[in-house]
Parts: C-alpha cells; sequence; structure tokens
C-alpha cells in the first residue's frame, strides 16, 4: 500500500501509541492527537487516569519517538455536553450509562473525524481491538478483533456508518501480547504501561463519589425504600446511583433467599429487589438504533445480542418498531436487562448495530424456568460502567 | 515551514553563532580565575556586557547576567520586594504580565505578600492613573514593555512616573520589546529591566537583568561573588558572549528591521482584512511591536487552526497554551475584555528578521484556507 495521511487518535495508552506508531512505521504520514476531555491540571485524580497531563505527555513522547507531530485538542465542552451530562442525567433517570460508547460516536468517531479535513487526512486510527472490512458489495462492515479476549466492537457500535469506511484499526487482528512486543520492539515507553480498567475520568472507579464531589450533583443521592415487586418496602437504600440491575452485594437486606436488583425507579426514588429468577427477560426495547449497515436490516432479522460488555451474545430476534427502536426477542431469556447499558446486534463476528437499551419487556419469566451462573450477573455498578472502552 | 512565531523564539544570528562557537572553542578558563587565560575569559564577559548595557541605554555595571526571561523577572520582582520589606508587604502587576512575573509573584504571595493587579483596557493597555489607586503600602510595581501575546506598547515612561513618585520600584519585563523597539532604561524610567537573548538572535538560556544605579537589589542565588555579588554561579560565557554579539547585531539593524517588520505587519494585516473581513486584530488601536499580529477568525478556533496551518507548512501559536499544550482563552484577551468565543480564535503571528513579503502573502492564503476549513469543523459540531 501507498503511503497514506493518517489522523492518529493517541490517549496516552499502550493500544492507541502502538496503532499509531505501526502505521508510522509502514510510512503512512501520520498526526497524532489527543483529546484534552476533562481535568487536566487541577485533577484529585490519580495520575495513571487517561485524562491527565501525563497522558498527553505519553503521547507526545510516542510522537517524538516515532517522529510525527503530535496535536493536543481541546474537546472539553463537546465532552460535557455529549458524554458527560447524559452519564449524569442516566443515573439520575435510575439507568447504567456506557460513557465509552458516546465518546467514540461523539468524540472519536465524531469531532475527530471532522478534523481529519484540516490536516487532508484519509484515514482515522485509533488502537480499538476491532476490525473494518469492506464486502463485495461495497459497503464497510464493523468486525470483533481476532483476539476475543480483547475485542472493544461493543463500545464502537454507535459510531455513525459514514465515519466507518475512513477508519482504521491496526491493532483488530494482534493480540494484547503482540502489542505490547511491538511497543517494546518500536522503544515506547508506554510498552509496559498498566492498563486502565476505569472509565477515564473516574479512575477510582467511587462513581457516587465522582458526580456528588466534583459535579455537585444532587440527583439520585437521596436515600429511598428498597421494596419488592409487589411494592412493600423493605429496607433504605443510600440513592439510586449508588444501584445498578442484577446487583447482589451491598444491599444490606436480610432475606432468606439472595435479593437482586430488579429495577430502579427513579421517580419513586426506589430500588425493586427481588430473587435470582426475576431477573430474567425474554424481551427488551432499545432507543433509536445506530446502524452500521448501509439500511437497517430486514423486520424479524436474526442477530446474536448482547445487552452489557462482558455478556456472551445472545440469539434473538430483532423487530423494527417507530422512531428506529428495536424491540429484542431472545430465545432464551436473559438476566439482568439493564437501561442504559447498549444491546449491540451481531451476525457472526460482524456488528449489525447497537442501541442503548430503553427497558426490558413484559415476560420475564419470573418462576425461574432457566437459572444460568451467576458470574453472568453484574456484582457491582461499577463492574458495569467500567467495561473498558 | 513558513515560521511566523518569532516571539516564542528567533533564530540565533549567524554573529552570535559565530561568538558562541568560538567561546566554546577558545575560553575554557573560568572567568573569575585569577590567571590570564580567566582573564581572557573575563573580559570578553565584560565585552558583552558593554554590548548589552548598549542595546538597553544602560551603563555596563547595571548589567546582571541570567538565564533568561523567567530569572530576571524573579530575581527583579522578588529581590526588589524584600529589599522594601521594611516598608510594606504588597506588591503590584498588571493584569497582562508573562506567567513568569505572575510565578514570581506567587513565590511572594506564599512568603505572606499582597499582590494587586492593574487592570488592562480593551486596546491592551494598562491605564497609568491606576498607579494612584493602589494602597500606601504598595513597594513595587511591574508592568512589561511590550506584550509578548498582542504586541501592544505599554505607557511605561508614564507608568513609571507616577510609580516613582509614589516611591514605588519599577520592574519591567522587556523580553518581547528588546531588539524589536528602541529601549532606553533611563528613559523609561524602570529600577529593572529583563531581557532575554533568544527573543533576539541571541541563544537560548541567556539573559540579562538590567538594575538602575539606584536600586537595590537582593540577589536569588548566593554563596559566590559573581556578577559582583547579585547572581551567583560560575557564568554561563559561551551564552554570554553570544548575547552580547546578537545585542550588537540587533542595535545595529534595529532602526532599519524596525521599518521594514512595519511594512510587512500593513501587507499581512491588510492583506488579512481583504480576504477575512470579519477577523479581529487585537489591540490594533494601540502602538505595537513591529513585527506582531493577534487575530481572531471568528469561528476557526485556534486549535483547528494551528493544526491546519501545520499542515500546509505555516507555524504560528495560539492564544495561549496551558500546560497540556491545548489551546485555552488566552488571560491576556480576557483582561481585555475579548469575549471568550473570539479569544478562543486567537492566533499570534510573529515576524522576524527572516520574513519576506512573498512569505507573508503565503500566511495570507494559508489563513484563508485553513480557516475554510476550521469553520467547518466548528459548524459541524453544532
Amino acid at each position: 500500500m501507498s503511503a497514506r495521511t493518517v489522523l492518529a487518535a493517541m490517549s496516552g495508552g499502550v493500544d492507541s501509541a502502538v496503532a499509531a506508531a505501526l502505521l508510522a512505521e509502514r510510512g503512512d504520514r501520520v498526526t497524532g492527537v489527543t483529546l484534552k476531555l476533562w481535568c487536566y491540571g487541577q485533577s484529585p485524580l490519580s495520575p495513571r487516569a487517561c485524562c491527565t497531563l501525563d497522558a498527553i505527555e505519553d503521547a507526545r513522547a510516542v510522537a517524538r519517538r516515532m517522529g510525527f507531530p503530535h496535536f493536543v485538542v481541546e474537546a472539553e465542552e463537546i465532552f460535557r455536553a455529549r458524554v458527560l451530562q447524559p452519564f449524569l442525567d442516566d443515573y439520575a433517570g435510575g439507568r447504567t450509562p456506557y460513557p465509552c460508547a458516546l465518546c467514540n460516536q461523539h468524540l472519536k468517531f465524531g469531532d475527530l473525524v471532522a478534523r481529519m479535513e484540516l490536516i487532508g487526512a484519509e484515514r482515522l486510527a485509533t488502537g480499538h481491538y476491532a476490525r473494518v472490512g469492506r464486502l463485495a458489495d461495497g459497503s464497510v462492515a464493523l468486525r470483533r478483533a481476532a483476539d476475543p479476549t480483547k475485542d472493544q466492537s461493543y463500545a464502537l457500535a454507535l459510531v455513525p456508518y459514514a465515519a466507518l469506511g475512513r477508519v482504521e484499526f491496526p491493532l483488530g487482528a494482534l493480540t494484547k501480547h503482540e502489542v505490547r512486543a511491538h511497543g517494546e520492539r518500536l522503544g515506547l515507553t508506554v510498552w509496559d504501561k498498566p492498563e486502565s480498567q476505569d472509565l477515564c475520568f473516574v479512575p477510582d472507579r467511587d462513581y457516587a463519589g465522582f458526580m456528588e464531589r466534583n459535579l455537585g450533583e444532587t440527583r439520585g443521592t437521596g436515600a429511598g425504600d428498597f421494596v419488592d415487586a409487589q411494592g412493600r418496602r423493605l429496607g433504605r437504600h443510600r440513592g439510586i446511583i449508588h444501584y445498578t440491575v442484577g446487583q447482589r452485594r451491598g444491599l444490606g437486606l436480610a432475606a432468606a433467599t439472595p435479593l437482586y436488583v430488579l429495577a430502579i425507579d427513579a421517580v419513586a426514588n426506589a430500588v425493586v429487589v427481588g430473587p435470582r429468577a426475576a431477573l430474567e427477560s425474554e424481551a427488551l426495547l432499545t432507543a433509536p438504533a445506530n446502524w452500521l449497515l448501509p439500511a437497517p436490516p430486514a423486520d424479524g432479522a436474526r442477530a446474536s445480542v448482547r445487552i452489557r460488555y462482558h455478556h456472551a451474545a445472545a440469539p434473538a430476534r430483532l423487530a423494527l418498531r417507530e422512531g428506529g427502536r428495536v424491540e429484542v426477542r431472545f430465545e432464551q431469556p436473559q438476566a439482568a436487562v439493564t437501561p442504559g447499558q447498549l444491546a449491540v446486534f451481531y451476525d457472526g463476528d460482524r456488528v449489525l448495530g447497537g442501541a442503548a437499551i430503553e427497558r426490558p419487556l413484559a415476560g420475564t419469566t419470573g418462576a425461574g424456568r432457566t437459572t444460568r451462573a451467576a458470574a453472568v450477573v453484574p456484582a457491582s455498578r461499577a463492574a458495569v460502567v467500567a467495561a473498558a472502552s | 515551514m513558513i515560521y511566523f512565531d518569532h516571539n516564542a523564539s528567533t533564530p540565533v544570528r549567524p554573529e552570535a553563532a559565530a561568538a558562541l562557537q568560538a567561546a566554546l572553542a577558545g575560553l575554557h578558563a573560568n572567568p573569575s580565575s585569577a590567571h590570564r587565560e580567566g582573564q581572557r575569559a573575563r573580559a570578553a564577559i565584560e565585552r558583552a556586557r558593554e554590548q548589552v548595557g548598549a542595546l538597553v541605554g544602560a551603563r555596563p555595571d547595571e548589567v546582571v547576567f541570567t538565564s533568561g526571561g523567567t530569572e530576571g523577572d524573579h530575581v527583579a520582582l522578588i529581590g526588589a520586594a524584600w529589599a522594601a520589606e521594611p516598608r510594606g508587604r504588597r506588591i503590584a502587576i498588571s493584569a497582562l504580565e508573562h506567567h513568569a512575573i505572575h510565578g514570581a509573584a506567587a513565590v511572594l504571595e506564599r512568603l505572606g505578600w499582597a499582590v494587586e493587579h492593574l487592570p488592562a483596557d480593551a486596546d491592551g493597555r494598562i491605564d497609568p492613573a491606576a498607579i494612584e489607586s493602589l494602597p500606601t503600602d504598595t513597594t513595587v510595581v511591574a508592568v512589561m514593555l511590550a506584550n509578548n501575546e498582542t504586541g501592544v506598547i505599554q505607557p511605561l515612561a508614564e507608568i513609571a512616573r507616577r510609580a516613582t513618585a509614589r516611591g514605588l520600584r519599577v520592574v519591567c519585563d522587556a523580553v518581547q520589546a528588546a531588539g524589536k523597539i528602541p529601549v532606553r532604561r533611563e528613559t523609561l524610567d524602570a529600577d529593572y529591566l529583563v531581557i532575554s537573548g533568544h527573543k533576539f538572535g541571541g541563544p537560548k538560556g541567556a539573559g540579562a537583568l538590567i538594575v538602575g544605579a539606584a536600586a537595590p537589589l537582593e540577589p536569588l542565588f548566593r554563596g559566590s561573588a559573581q556578577e559582583r555579588g547579585r547572581r551567583g554561579g560560575t557564568e554561563n560565557l559561551p551564552g554570554i558572549v553570544a548575547l552580547g554579539a546578537a545585542a550588537a547585531a540587533a542595535a545595529r539593524d534595529l532602526e532599519a528591521e524596525h521599518q521594514r517588520l512595519l511594512e510587512l505587519r500593513a501587507r499581512l494585516e491588510s492583506g488579512v482584512r481583504a480576504a477575512l473581513p470579519d477577523a479581529v486584530v487585537h489591540g490594533a488601536a494601540a502602538p505595537r511591536l513591529p513585527n506582531t499580529v493577534n487575530l481572531s477568525i471568528p469561528g476557526a478556533r485556534s486549535d483547528h487552526m494551528l493544526m491546519a496551518l501545520d499542515a500546509r507548512g505555516v507555524a504560528v501559536s495560539a492564544g495561549a497554551a496551558c500546560a497540556s499544550g491545548a489551546v485555552e482563552p488566552s488571560p491576556v484577551l480576557s483582561a481585555m475584555g475579548v469575549p471568550r468565543e473570539l479569544a478562543v480564535c486567537a492566533l499570534r503571528l510573529s515576524m522576524g528578521r527572516d520574513t519576506t513579503a512573498a512569505e507573508v502573502d503565503a500566511v495570507v492564503e494559508a489563513l484563508t484556507a485553513a480557516a475554510t476549513m476550521a469553520r467547518a469543523v466548528t459548524a459541524g459540531a453544532r
């Protein structure tokens, strides 16, 4: 291939560093950019967070080493408007958000795509573990990464289809081990940098504390009632932002059988709890979907659907509803359908599209027809929100 | 690459490079040594002292060599405040000062001093009358001669006249002015004048603090007696010698360069106005350095412009870079009352000795093309 002009998004971590470096090594004209998102300079947060000055310095060092230019671009405003505010609103509404998907949609594959024109870039490269391919009919397909343990296709489901054709994922065929080996071979100081499992703007995973302390958020922080499915009061909760659907630990409720969070009712400030079996749903309804296809699929199409980052895709049928919504009907009931998380639709390796989950649909089995391993259910809210981007 | 960032640093003059190399090759002795080799080294430094003094209208013995602007600002402001401590623990700095003065003021604040701020007007000038309203225990006032971002030249002589009448010591950061406009310490009546070599063709890491004969100085670096006890530490001899050579060359070229750059500035501004009629030149109504144009193209954010211009081979500065390297609204423009949406579009174009009219025309063209793209990004984000 001939040399191309590439804009490379660099977070300061090893993945995006190696992605950019590999392109530079093969002769592409790379310009590195780091988005300045949040909290620089006054950060009370850990220095290993990907939003600190250190991260920018790390990205810059990689660019210096590889001999390509690097710029920091101001994206704080758009980050607040498109990622942080929806994150807060989701929590206040009793949902469990997945901000990495919004960051990919609006910043990396939104704002940065727009900036490609500035330097005349033909391609945008990131360090995501996913693959992009062109099909025989000329359409573009987003696919899972070759390494299933690192696959980040779930986090990319909201990327605009129009952007996909201009995107490059140099790490899509590599394992993490190979990526680090490339980093070491190329002399990048970040090659052995620890991996962040956290949201870049809340490195200590204390989302509730972050929202209250840093953002002065008061919604969803007031104590309220735990209730059962019949509305009976079982105890007091610490504020709905501390809970997620499927959560068992940390409820502080004594019961003969373990209790799980079934739903969060923000209007009533109530957390609904019940037995494990009551967590299961046969169907869900999404917000308007993003399709990574030239046109939405046929009504009733089959797909495998992941309902959170660490969820093995489950077979389902997709029914198209008004306003671009999708009704997902599973072949087997799924545990802990969580409003705010993404439902991502796959055809084998290919991502067809995705959408935020609005709510599980009635038809919960209730009777415990299927019992899955408890491990599929998230232990805490943090584990769900932070699933790496 | 067309380099329009001379206020950040300008190429080393050939005379300075030659002096630097000669010093590295032939002047190895410690200038404090008593032997003849030491005396040769000392002589080279003293010659540089005369050259630097001549550039800014100061006597050689008023020149203290430093590592540059930041050190000079610290020694002048902190040293003057310490010397005047019996009369009060309050200083004043203008709202337009360089980070280095803000940093020195922060040191004093930490030691218990109070810091007043002199406001700027919409043209980027400090009103001399503001001196009169300073509290009576104020001892030192710092006002720069020419602003690094806008190039606006301050009414320093008038400020210093009023300050001196009130018994205040005057610290003047002349880093951007020296070598670009005539600077006479005595006419300005500043007690302390700070200059930096790499802004007028000397090497980085060499500068000078000019201390008026009547002004006291408390050294920051102590322990040995270099610079007549005013700045301890073995002298940066190659840097100092090159600084002297650059000062001599700058003084020689000053008048002709001043005129040439004024014409280029006019060409640049009229070119921009013709191509981008809504562009705003900050400080346009005030007297300014001949080489500096600070402008905002509405809707074309600085960080976008920087990338687009860089890709087109044009190097400029944004309003002000924060620690991360991202662009934030410049405190200087904020102090002038420039609205945020305009301040985030500020670009500083600063020309130098090698700038040509053809480059000016190419920059106008690049600005126009880059602005179209930068505006498209902004529009797309809405």
